[in-house]
């Protein structure tokens, strides 16, 4: 599409296009730095001042404030294991069922692949699912966290599409040196496999990251609480105009200003910024390949 | 998707019992290797879509499954006779009706837009930062809205005050919660939809270009005549699988923003089943109101599918 008349309304249109285009780029980030400069500001700056990007005084009264007490970390602790080990189950299970069914001749294929693609379409619910997951036990374990979301159907179909597409001559040859179906999968398949692994991989785990729902559902238990769970829990019913604040962990009795709202914000925020550029490496790959075939 | 036609087993043969052996033993290892994941179907799919059923039963915890009597359609009729029953549908169809009119053309605007930038860096770096709030989560989107439009001094009203106007409560006004929705929803949705759309537009080729330059168009009808219909394929199946999700209108983007004050508009079927089964413990009924909600989703899926089949589109099955 280089070559393009230069002609006068071909120009502006090029200006308003970069300008708009840039504005629209600057709008979308704009929240994340004004959160962050606002984490550092004192809490006068945030009264006194409509607007402000570099903060006059420059403070960590709020990041002491919310790592004074055990509670955050403690949060942050259960977020990280339920996103290594929830990532690691999606992983297993969704390799462990995409490589068989990558198999054409295998006898049953078609039935099982239907069974998925109808679970994408019709579900029982909410309700039926929170009974099922109290009658296992569940309720107030990590397991509620990790179980029942462990397969997802679509990447589960994504990754059975990419097995299916390396080259067959490969897992023959392997076969042929005397190796195991298993040893197919993990020498020959997983190895080739690795950005695909890594996208899902990234995926899962920004999943886990930010889940609130599963969360919200099944643990109640406030010692058990997840990060995202803390974080609305602090920043969002704190709102006196709002109420609510009898669930309340007590060592945040006090409501938390602005300044203290926006570094729990950046609390959360980071891990995702900080994977985020392989995220994008992979990202584009990972939608892509599931574009293909649908 | 090659295997959504929905049959099984088609083979030639039938295959014996023996056969079947014979074929279970050769793939053993595939088997073991099928079964965890089959049983994660079974358990966490198809045991809570049998369970279901207690939508026509009056579930109690103590009886359970199998001891609660049946009901029939009595949950059904209750929701339907309900005067809560029109405003969820009212609130549950506006909100999407505002999503369908203000958030899907965006990202198809957006990534026209995109595909009129020649400098590649500049349009790499307005990508990395348009991307990033698809990886942020809800809570985290719901409590940047919260520290900037508060009326405790939130930025936007510190400057609405500073300018000499009165604070205004976006937070709690309910004629403010379906904007913010559509808005939250844009900003964090609206660069990550352009992917699907800018792959498509790769793909077109640049001779169509060359050929229309040549008869004289200019960037408008180019635009108008190669570009879109490129991508009018992809625009019909996100709008197919969309309709499939009109009664839904994504859980936790609701519950965050939802408060005392604004319930009157904000209540929908998604919130609805969580508030009355989970808060409330009528599972029966929220049951009902789920499978209503999951029925309706299927038959807009297959409708909109079929009629966009009828139309001389290609459809998703």
């Amino acid at each position: 599409m280089n070559k393009h008349y230069r002609t006068v309304p071909s120009t502006i249109f090029d200006v308003l296009n970069y300008t708009l285009l840039g504005l629209f780029a600057l709008v979308t980030i704009l929240p994340f730095i004004y959160v962050v400069s606002g984490s550092f500001a004192t809490e006068a700056e945030h009264t006194q001042k409509a607007f402000f990007l570099i903060p006059e005084t420059f403070t960590l009264a709020g990041y002491q404030y919310i790592f004074s007490s055990n509670t955050l970390f403690k949060s942050i602790g259960v977020s990280i294991y339920v996103t290594v080990v929830g990532t690691l189950t999606n992983l297993l299970f969704t390799v462990t069922m995409a490589y068989p069914l990558a198999r054409r001749d295998l006898m049953g294929r078609n039935t099982v692949l239907n069974l998925v693609v109808f679970s994408m379409l019709f579900s029982g619910g909410l309700i039926p699912g929170y009974i099922l997951v109290r009658s296992l036990g569940m309720l107030d374990t990590y397991w509620a966290l990790i179980l029942p979301g462990a397969i997802s159907a679509f990447n589960l179909i994504v990754v059975k599409n990419f097995f299916q597409e390396l080259p067959a001559g490969l897992e023959e040859s392997a076969r042929i040196d005397g190796c195991t179906e298993i040893g197919v999968l993990w020498r020959i398949v997983l190895p080739l496999s690795k950005p695909v692994l890594a996208t899902f991989g990234l995926f899962y785990a920004v999943g886990h990251w930010n889940n609130f729902f599963n969360a919200l559902l099944y643990i109640n238990d406030a010692t058990k609480w997840p990060l995202q769970v803390l974080l609305r829990q602090m920043v969002m019913l704190s709102q006196i105009s709002l109420g609510d604040s009898s669930n309340l962990d007590p060592t945040f009795v006090q409501p938390p200003e602005q300044t203290v709202k926006m570094a729990v914000i950046v609390v959360g925020t980071v891990p995702i910024l900080l994977v985020y550029p392989f995220l994008q490496k992979h990202f584009a790959k990972g939608v892509l390949i599931g574009s293909i075939k649908g | 998707m090659e295997h959504t036609t929905m049959r099984t087993g088609t083979r030639k043969e039938r295959l014996s019992w023996s056969a079947i052996a014979r074929r279970l033993k050769k793939d053993k290892w595939m088997y073991i290797l099928l079964l965890p994941g089959l049983l994660y179907f079974l358990i966490f799919k198809y045991v809570p879509m049998w369970g279901a059923l207690i939508a026509f039963k009056n579930y109690q915890p103590f009886t359970g499954f199998w001891g609660s009597e049946w009901v029939g359609f009595e949950h059904f009729r209750n929701f339907f006779q309900n005067p809560d029953f029109f405003k969820l549908l009212r609130n549950t169809l506006l909100l999407s009706l505002y999503n369908l009119l203000f958030f899907f053309p965006a990202p198809i605007v957006l990534a026209l837009l995109l595909n009129e930038i020649r400098i590649s860096f500049y349009k790499r770096t307005i990508q990395t930062l348009i991307y990033v709030p698809h990886f942020i989560s809800m809570v985290i989107v719901a409590s940047i809205t919260y520290v900037l439009l508060t009326t405790q001094g939130g930025v936007v009203n510190q400057f609405i005050e500073s300018r000499g106007g009165t604070p205004i409560d976006f937070l709690a006004d309910p004629d403010w919660f379906r904007p913010l929705i559509i808005l939250q929803t844009i900003w964090k949705e609206c660069g990550w939809g352009t992917i699907i759309f800018l792959a498509a537009l790769a793909g077109v080729d640049v001779e169509q270009y060359e050929a229309a330059i040549v008869d004289g168009a200019n960037r408008w009808r180019q635009m108008w005549h190669i570009t879109l219909p490129s991508i009018r394929s992809t625009i019909i199946i996100l709008l197919i699988l969309r309709m499939g999700d009109v009664l839904e209108n994504g859980f936790e983007q609701i519950y965050l923003m939802t408060n005392a004050l604004n319930r009157e508009v904000a209540d929908v079927f998604d919130t609805y089943v969580y508030f009355m089964g989970i808060t409330q413990g009528s599972f029966s009924y929220s049951t009902a109101v789920g499978l209503f909600k999951s029925l309706v989703g299927v038959v807009l899926v297959f409708g909109s599918n079929w009629l966009a089949k009828k139309f001389g589109q290609s459809g998703i099955y």
